[in-house]
């Protein structure tokens, strides 16, 4: 069926199937019912959590579950802070635990000013990761010979970063992100960089399966709006890729015809 | 005894148990995850771990995080 679908349009990572193709971070807002409300506007399924300490001198403090609830998102327990294969297994144990699920997101990241992933360490966490049996969305460079490694070592999904996280400067590497689409028989989601809308949709509109964004929607000055702009952005890039972008010409290509002019 | 908790020094009348431990600190253990001396103490597991003068205690939840 040309224009509508007959079967419903999702995407599968690890076994797990979703219509939405929108995974949204649950850091840097106001409030948790902020985030809440973000989650909702974006039509998200999947949500990345942290995994941190409790604050023993104030255990009253909000806390996340009881606003972005485990029954309504899929939460993937993230590694952020970890900068070894070492952490990065500790770290997810624990969320592990403090969840019961094994589909988690593995960042391991070279310094704090750039926040780049260390690909080396990145791919050793994966390997242990994978051998203490969980499922793995890997965070990764722009590198299709780095992302090459990682599917081949398991990962459920290659998550090459547009832009450095929080960056919100957009894709700035369009010829290997297409290189990773290319290549990869796993899922492959822009995670990181996302900037607005437009970002959002060429990520789609180059074929990736997903987009992971945080910082686009929560320092937005509506995150809320912001947060509905993504799903459309999304929405709107899957269909183009979809559909079929018309060629590029040198030159113009009249709409209307030149012949039988008065 | 003395326990080390989130890397803070507390001293605990014992002997105790990580279930009493989470209780006393306000914590609903559904919502958190804890290591003892490295090593994860699966939820079903508090009540019967008894803690030990020296112990090194992680309690973590899920916050916000992208």
């Amino acid at each position: 069926m040309t224009g509508e679908s007959s079967t419903e349009d999702t995407w599968t990572v690890a076994g797990r199937t979703f219509r939405s193709r929108l995974i949204v971070g649950t850091g840097k807002y106001k409030d948790y019912a902020q985030n809440a409300a973000a989650a909702e506007a974006a039509g998200a399924e999947i949500v990345t959590v942290a995994l941190r300490r409790v604050n023993l001198s104030d255990p009253s403090q909000p806390m996340l579950v009881d606003h972005v609830k485990p029954d309504r998102f899929t939460f993937l327990p993230n590694t952020a802070g970890c900068f070894t294969g070492e952490d990065a297994v500790r770290t997810l144990r624990l969320a592990r635990e403090a969840g019961g699920w094994d589909l988690v997101k593995l960042e391991v990241l070279s310094n704090t000013k750039h926040l780049l992933p260390d690909m080396e360490e990145t791919l050793r966490a994966l390997k242990l990761l994978i051998a203490d049996g969980f499922q793995v969305m890997v965070y990764c460079s722009d590198d299709p010979v780095y992302a090459q490694k990682l599917e081949d070592a398991g990962a459920c999904a290659i998550m090459p970063l547009g832009a450095p996280i929080g960056s919100g400067r957009g894709i700035q590497n369009i010829l290997n992100l297409g290189l990773i689409i290319e290549q990869t028989k796993v899922p492959v989601l822009v995670d990181a960089g996302v900037g607005t809308a437009s970002d959002a949709a060429l990520a789609m509109e180059l074929g990736c399966d997903a987009v992971l964004m945080n910082t686009a929607i929560a320092e937005a000055k509506d995150p809320i709006r912001m947060a509905r702009a993504m799903k459309h952005a999304v929405i709107a890039g899957r269909e183009a890729y979809l559909a079929g972008r018309m060629p590029r010409r040198m030159y113009a290509d009249p709409s209307s015809p030149l012949s039988g002019l008065i | 005894m003395t326990l080390t908790i989130n890397g803070e020094a507390r001293d605990l009348e014992g002997p105790t148990s990580l279930s009493a431990l989470v209780a006393s600190l306000g914590l609903d253990p559904r919502k958190v995850a804890v290591e003892r001396n490295l090593e994860i103490v699966p939820r079903s597991a508090y009540g019967v771990t008894a803690l030990c003068d020296g112990d090194r205690i992680e309690i973590v939840h899920f916050i916000g995080g992208g």
